[in-house]
């Protein structure tokens, strides 16, 4: 059982906060929790809007239908009045609603409240959106206790202004009585081991606990927040997080931190990412640790920088000239992101190469509750020979031709007796400059075989989900996992066997259990661009052809619906 | 002092016979030998260009980077690594062109870093073309109708900007390029040195002989630290040209000065295990 928020108005109205604090509430209140971002790319005006999902089972996307909207202006009742159920309500920000409701929304209950008044009252116009919790915790028959918590530690720096949304939070409740709609909530009872996270945050989370202690990185929505997790604890953590003068010195310093042998990482979205691209080539065949992350919006060029799409997949895999061993992960949701980065800083690390890290806009700004994640699962990978391995090499060779094509790794300094020496052009053992034939073979070979020993030892299969047998197989990969999870359940639930098939790691792309499900079942790939580019990688690298292709590059994420509606439509009728 | 032989800067290049790349790295090798630093002590980053080779013709730690590119990794390394002696080397066209933007910004972030640009007033390596600092009177292989663009001054731009160390040198005089390095590598903060290099294959221009007859040494009575009288000087060029500190500035915060929370230590000797991290769960919750 699950009920739909929406928190709706513009930019500058407080929606953050306001969809931070009711999320929270919710969460301590032992709901499973998914809260979901719309919002322009402007800081006034304009128009935004915040989806919290919630209820007692968990949920993995983002849903049209509304119980509640809570419209803060007037455009907001405009705009969103369809997708409010007949037995839902709107909350207005407002004394009463001066516009007209349209003809088949009339039956629609619509509750003026005129929050500013109330907050004048009290004292300060800036709570006026505290008294609307209250209201909605009204309706909702929550009580006031985990709210008067949540707001405490929210605003725990300042006792006059904690009293004054404590007090609004009471006033929003009383005012409510006279609303008529009351919804009944399921039976929660708050549980421990759980946290609230959205996907950006996760992914800085991954690279903190994998011991990153250099992130440089250049401002570029959606992927900022990632950068601004990392800031905000940096202190606390003691690492740096240095705001580059643009992406291409943001990469080459992470590089810099990792050869001088401190885990580092950049992070940008498609438009920074192009401009990292050469020396994404450059860590390659400078066999240089370092881990990227692209938080994907619609391109080319500017796109729509608020909003999510899933078209850099085809680029990143190509990303720079030359042949160079590369690995690429679409992370599927903040739990993915948060064990899928650690394990990417890690791999970067055993086989020295640059390992780009996938996420979207919907994924990072999707807040969810999780199980807290378990540390002492993870182990670290130290791909750096030992100090008392390094007291006795009087000859290192940066590029020493091995086995498994990985040499051992030693950072400036290490060594008292010899140098740590990189390059960019092709270069021999020791890392000087080359130019004849032989050894230039046999250094791109070297830089091959450890692709190889990564698909050996640790490239993951896909995750599959439904049925043995399936009459139709749903393939995705990266963030439409939670919506397609809900869409094969839907069609689970209409009688349709349905198996789910999706991808974390894309490059190099794991094919053993595509190939073994891809037989007698009708394929339906489900992507979040225009031209499915991972059906197109899927038919390159294994002349596999899916049956359908399902698509959508409105720069919004997909709802369960939407995917399951369009299986009906093109697929299965 | 280390015998300057460690440095091994008599090794085989591809630098044409009379480069002035190659007076350049005997002065560097003996300067730091001089300083007493050992090879493991100090780490080159270059961009590429013929300049920028100079980590496969000396023995150091070397990051042999992109064109243009070779300031912002020595930032990573000035996070990861306080105690390493860190030196950018590479051409002016590297420098001041295709990096441009983060020489800007460098300047303003005062890193602990010796910086030597090459300057040849040429693309060197792809065969002479107009470098920021070519002349606007000559004309080149892709310039047939002059250079289109005025010269750019390093040294009134780096004093202008502020950088807390600019100086002028030249390959031809080598106990004074020599005394620039060393005072560079000790100044505590970016240090730039633009170091006049004649290319014997593509500038005819700017020659051994054209240089010999303009430079001339600042002397005692010159002072570095004002900034009025850096500015005019920065000015000087064509019949006179000042060699020597033409700007200083002491006492200016550096780079790791502006990150407390790394302070002195050397990150790269700290390598925490994933179950340190617990408390960033745990204000999740
Ligand atoms: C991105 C990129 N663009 C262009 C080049 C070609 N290129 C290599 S070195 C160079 C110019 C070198 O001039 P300078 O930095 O003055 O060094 P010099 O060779 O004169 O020492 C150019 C244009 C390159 N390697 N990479
Ligand atoms: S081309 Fe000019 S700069 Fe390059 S090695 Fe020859 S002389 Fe030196
Ligand atoms: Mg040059």
């Amino acid at each position: 059982m699950d009920f739909n928020l929406v928190i709706a108005g513009e930019a500058g109205q407080g929606l953050n906060t306001l969809n931070f604090v009711l999320s929270k509430i919710l969460f301590k209140s032992g709901f499973h929790v998914y809260s979901t971002k719309d919002y322009e790319s402007r800081v006034r005006g304009g128009h935004n809007f915040m989806k919290i999902r919630f209820g007692d089972t968990k949920i993995t996307a983002p849903k049209d239908e509304q119980d509640i909207l809570l419209a803060l202006n007037k455009a907001a009742v405009e705009i969103h009045q369809d997708f409010v159920k007949e037995d839902g309500i709107m909350i207005y920000n407002g004394e009463s609603y001066e516009g007209e409701l349209r003809e088949e929304n009339q039956d629609k209950e619509i509750f003026s409240l005129e929050a500013a008044l109330i907050a004048d009252d009290i004292g300060n116009g800036r709570v006026a959106n505290t008294v609307f919790v209250g209201v909605l915790l009204k309706l909702l028959g929550l009580d006031l206790k985990v709210a008067e918590e949540v707001l405490g530690e929210y605003f725990r720096r300042a006792e006059d202004i904690k009293g004054m949304n404590i007090d609004a939070l009471r006033k929003g409740y009383e005012k409510a009585e006279v609303a008529k709609r009351r919804f009944e909530m399921p039976e929660v009872t708050p549980r421990d081991n759980q946290i609230l996270i959205n996907g950006n945050q996760a992914i800085g989370m991954g690279a903190a606990v994998a011991g990153v202690q250099f992130y440089s990185a250049y401002p570029m929505t959606p992927a900022t927040g990632v950068m601004n997790y990392l800031a905000k604890r940096q202190n606390d953590l003691g690492i740096v997080v240095e705001q580059a003068e643009d992406e291409i010195a943001a990469i080459m310093m992470a590089l810099g931190g990792s050869y001088s042998g401190i885990r580092s990482m950049t992070g940008s979205s498609g438009g920074g990412f192009s401009l990292m691209v050469e020396a994404l080539g450059f860590a390659g065949i400078a066999e240089i640790p370092l881990t990227i992350v692209n938080v994907q919006r619609p391109g080319p060029a500017t796109g729509l920088p608020t909003r999510t799409e899933q078209a850099d997949l085809l680029f990143a895999i190509n990303a720079s000239q030359g042949d160079f061993p590369l690995m690429v992960i679409g992370v599927k949701d903040a739990e993915d992101a948060f064990y899928q980065t650690y394990r990417a800083v890690n791999l970067a690390e055993k086989y020295q190469m640059p390992v780009i890290i996938l996420s979207d806009q919907f994924l990072a700004d999707t807040e969810i509750n999780l199980e807290a994640f378990e540390l002492d699962t993870l182990q670290r990978y130290n791909g750096f020979i030992s100090d008392e391995q390094a007291e006795g090499i009087s000859d290192y060779k940066r590029y020493e031709f091995t086995e498994d094509g990985i040499s051992p790794l030693a950072y400036p300094g290490q060594m008292t007796e010899s140098v740590v020496l990189i390059d960019s052009d092709e270069h021999d053992e020791h890392g000087h400059i080359i130019e004849d034939a032989e050894t230039r073979v046999a250094m791109v070979d070297k830089r091959h075989d450890k692709i190889e020993k990564l698909i050996l030892e640790d490239l993951e299969e896909p995750e599959y989900i439904g049925p043995e047998e399936t009459d139709y197989l749903l393939i995705g990969w990266g963030s439409t996992y939670g919506p397609l999870q809900e869409a094969r359940e839907l069609l689970e639930e209409d009688g349709y066997n349905v198996g789910l098939l999706t991808f974390s790691d894309v490059w190099p792309l794991p094919i053993e259990e595509l190939e073994d499900r891809i037989d007698n079942t009708v394929s339906i790939m489900v992507e979040n661009n225009a031209t499915a580019q991972f059906s197109r990688l899927i038919s390159s690298e294994t002349g596999i052809m899916v049956n359908h292709e399902i698509v959508k590059y409105d720069g919004r994420p997909y709802t369960a619906e939407e995917i399951y509606d369009a299986i009906k439509e093109e697929v299965i009728d | 002092m280390v015998n300057p032989e460690i440095y091994e800067a008599n090794r085989e290049t591809a630098w044409c016979p009379g480069c002035g790349d190659i007076p350049l790295r005997q002065c560097l090798a003996e300067a730091l030998a001089e300083m007493d630093l050992k090879p493991s002590q100090v780490t080159m980053f270059t961009g590429i260009g013929q300049a920028a080779k100079m980590p496969h013709y000396i023995k150091v730690n070397g990051f042999n980077g992109l064109h243009g590119r070779a300031l912002p990794p020595a930032i990573g390394m000035r996070i990861a690594n306080p105690e390493m002696k860190v030196i950018v080397e590479s051409g002016e066209g590297d420098t001041y062109g295709e990096g441009g933007n983060h020489i800007l910004h460098n300047i303003r972030r005062n890193p602990d870093i010796a910086h030597f640009v090459h300057d040849n007033q040429i693309y060197g390596l792809t065969k002479g073309q107009a470098s920021p600092t070519t002349g606007e009177e000559m004309t080149t292989s892709t310039q047939p109708n002059g250079i289109t663009a005025r010269p750019f001054n390093p040294i009134k731009f780096a004093v202008a900007m502020g950088a807390t160390f600019v100086a002028r040198s030249f390959v031809g005089k080598k106990e004074h390029l020599k005394a620039m390095m060393k005072a560079a590598i000790k100044h505590k903060g970016y240090a730039l040195i633009d170091i006049l290099q004649p290319c014997v294959s593509f500038n005819k221009v700017n020659t051994y002989q054209w240089y010999m007859k303009r430079v001339y040494e600042l002397g005692d009575d010159y002072d570095p630290t004002d900034y009025d009288t850096a500015i005019k000087k920065a000015d000087e060029w064509g019949d006179n040209i000042p060699i020597g500190i033409i700007y200083k500035a002491e006492g200016v915060p550096i780079f790791r000065d502006k990150h407390p929370q790394i302070g002195d230590r050397a990150l790269v000797k700290e390598k925490k295990e994933p179950t340190e991290f617990q408390a960033l769960i745990d204000e999740m919750k």
